[in-house]
């Protein structure tokens, strides 16, 4: 028994997919024993999570720096309510969130085949670019995608067998906002298993040495423009997903979401978590979702306004984000992983000069 | 060819700012190699600062000087408080910080002067001004723009060419190493350096705010036409961001007029992946060398 345990945990592929499988059992837990306001918010932090997770791969893992990610997500929303104009559109939504990958993914080649050219702040100018750029387009073209109003997602019918399977499994009937934290935690779960699996394979271990060191990459034979291309495109289909879990979490696609603040929001989210951790972007995602109600009531009991207290959130992320930039590079999980190691390190060798921090 | 002409006299007036604005990056790129994307809120905190005065009653020139003062300051406390700790070390940690800091900022204001938009007077005429019968795209205000950015740049370009400070500036931007053996206190001039950029970034945000409407955004896209000017004229050099930005005020300007003012920020993009690929150096490179 105790063998198969080990095996288990040595081989990749079986432990993200016994991780997915208890994520999904909490999911199932936790979206059943909640108000439907919460599942809203869930909902929006799968969203968040799953652009964070992509983005925290392209970043961490391959070291290039997208301010873009907010567009990717509007391509995906956009490509969603697109395809889920009216009720009577019999799409399934597994299907439009496959469109919306496949739509982002083609733009995620372009913008990628152009930003494995760049590194450091000229990436993160063009990407900024990028960002502030795309809304213009949703406006320009008002006839077919809304202008300042945007399109509006209606949601299809809950299928039959999902009301069965949902009432046979908890004994609950099965509300619209619970449905779309289901969908959205459910594609959160495949995407990270795909991501984790990714990264833990010959792929991340390319992007990876690209990342450290260009000239020795190359000299291992990795093609540097493949590897950048590749990691953008994942992260780009990370990001259109993510886009329409959001078009069926808010139900509609409007340039006002789709702002500078949605990107910088991202990477404040992975930043925070630490760069380049799944389970970082999730706890930056979290974060991002749940902590703006708890400033705002810490901002309205200390007397400021309730228009004022609204906009204490962002301040706070942003000031914890400069703070971890300079206190902590390596983010919550980072810091928590070099902590461990060290103390894991100090009680294994009596020596203390071999106890030196490897995060990074 | 009226509408032509007065499409290039507005694209003029943009260019003018946003060369500005470039030249508050490359200042700082040249100091410190970083590109600081927090410009754009620090011009805004600045603006709102002159805007508090105004409405408290004072003249519009108080408020003027009030926001370029502040703005010295601000660039001064952030690179001596926030940037120092980040200079020389991964390029990555300093971006993601002044994103931060855009953050950060950002925050402040709305939470300071309210998320919303307020109008922000200009101090001449918006009327376009008459040459015989027509009336031309230029104003009172458009002219103060051109002519305050000419001559905020005469004299940066006197203090760096003929003064003792400029000469150490430009000794610990190029080698900060020997600088600081020939006794350049090297830190101090990039305090300087910051202070001196977040003053033009300043200017750029007074003139864009200009009979216009304010808001914790609203420099938002300034940062990006003033990272593709400076780009375009090779992030490196003064005069490159100033003609970089004529000719991309110029471009936008006849993109707004011509097909629509919400594919700005796309034509924008489009230079700035154009210039990067076919001329990685900007217009005026010589050398061909690694840079992006």
């Amino acid at each position: 028994m105790r063998d198969r345990i080990t095996a288990v945990r040595r081989n990749v592929l079986a432990r993200h997919l016994f991780l997915a499988l208890v994520g999904l059992l909490v999911v199932v837990v936790v979206v059943e024993s909640i108000s439907d306001y919460r599942n809203t918010q869930l909902a929006s932090m799968a969203y968040l999570g799953i652009a964070a997770g992509g983005l925290t791969v392209l970043t961490g893992t391959n070291g290039q720096l997208s301010l873009g990610h907010g567009a990717l997500m509007a391509i995906g929303a956009y490509t969603s309510a697109l395809l889920l104009p009216d009720s009577d559109s019999s799409l399934p939504l597994s299907l439009v969130i496959l469109a919306a990958v496949a739509v982002t993914l083609v733009v995620g080649a372009a913008v990628g085949l152009a930003a494995a050219r760049l590194h450091g702040p000229y990436l993160a100018g063009a990407t900024l670019a990028l960002a502030v750029a795309v809304p213009g387009i949703a406006l320009y073209f008002k006839e077919t995608l809304g202008g300042e109003q945007g399109l509006r997602v209606v949601m299809p019918d809950i299928p039959v067998w999902v009301l069965d399977l949902a009432f046979f499994v908890t004994g609950q009937d099965l509300s619209r906002s619970r449905y779309t934290a289901y969908v959205g935690w459910l594609t959160l779960i495949v995407v990270f298993v795909l991501l984790a699996n990714l990264s833990a394979g010959r792929t991340g271990r390319r992007w990876r040495a690209v990342r450290d060191d260009e000239v020795s990459a190359e000299l291992a034979g990795i093609d540097l423009g493949r590897a950048r291309v590749s990691a953008f495109m994942v992260s780009a289909a990370a990001a259109g997903a993510a886009g329409a879990i959001l078009a069926f979490t808010v139900k509609l696609a409007a340039p006002s979401a789709f702002t500078l603040t949605l990107s910088l929001t991202l990477l404040a989210a992975i930043v925070l978590g630490g760069l380049g951790s799944l389970a970082g972007a999730l706890i930056g995602a979290a974060l991002l979702t749940f902590l703006p109600s708890v400033v705002t009531d810490v901002g309205r009991s200390a007397g400021l306004s309730d228009i004022q207290a609204a906009e204490l959130a962002p301040l706070v992320y942003g000031l914890v984000m400069v703070a971890v930039i300079l206190l902590a590079p390596a983010g919550i999980v980072g810091s928590l992983r070099g902590a461990v190691q060290r103390s894991a390190t100090t009680r294994r060798t009596t020596s203390p000069t071999t106890t030196k921090g490897t995060a990074s | 060819m009226q509408q032509f002409l007065n499409t290039a006299l507005s694209g003029l007036t943009l260019g003018m700012v946003y060369a500005a604005f470039a030249l508050a990056l490359v200042l700082i790129w040249r100091s410190t190699r970083i590109v600081n994307f927090a410009q754009a809120p620090m011009a805004m905190l600045t603006t709102f600062v002159a805007l508090v005065v105004i409405d408290a009653g004072h003249s519009y020139w108080l408020g003027f000087v009030a926001a370029l003062v502040s703005g010295l300051v601000l660039g001064a406390v952030l690179e001596r408080v926030v940037i120092r700790p980040v200079e020389g070390k991964a390029e990555i940690n300093a971006v993601i910080l002044t994103l931060g800091l855009f953050i950060v900022l950002h925050g402040l204001a709305a939470v300071v002067f309210g998320n919303r938009y307020r109008s922000f007077p200009a101090p001449f005429g918006l009327e376009g001004l008459t040459v015989g019968s027509t009336t031309i795209a230029l104003n009172g205000f458009g002219i103060f723009t051109i002519v305050s950015v000419l001559v905020v740049m005469g004299l940066l370009v006197a203090l760096f060419r003929f003064t003792d400070v400029g000469l150490r500036m430009r000794a610990s931007a190029f080698n900060s190493e020997v600088a600081r053996l020939l006794g350049v206190k090297v830190g101090a001039m990039l305090t300087l350096g910051w202070a001196l950029a977040s003053l033009v970034g300043s200017l750029a945000g007074l003139l864009i705010a200009g009979g216009s409407l304010v808001h914790p955004s609203y420099m938002d896209s300034v940062v990006v036409f003033g990272f593709v000017a400076a780009v375009l004229g090779g992030l490196d050099s003064p005069l490159g961001a100033v003609v970089g930005g004529l000719i991309l005020g110029l471009s936008l300007s006849f993109v707004s007029g011509y097909v629509g003012s919400q594919l700005v920020a796309l034509a924008a993009l489009v230079i700035l992946m154009l210039v990067l690929t076919l001329k990685p150096g900007g217009l005026f490179a010589q050398a061909a060398e690694r840079r992006v």
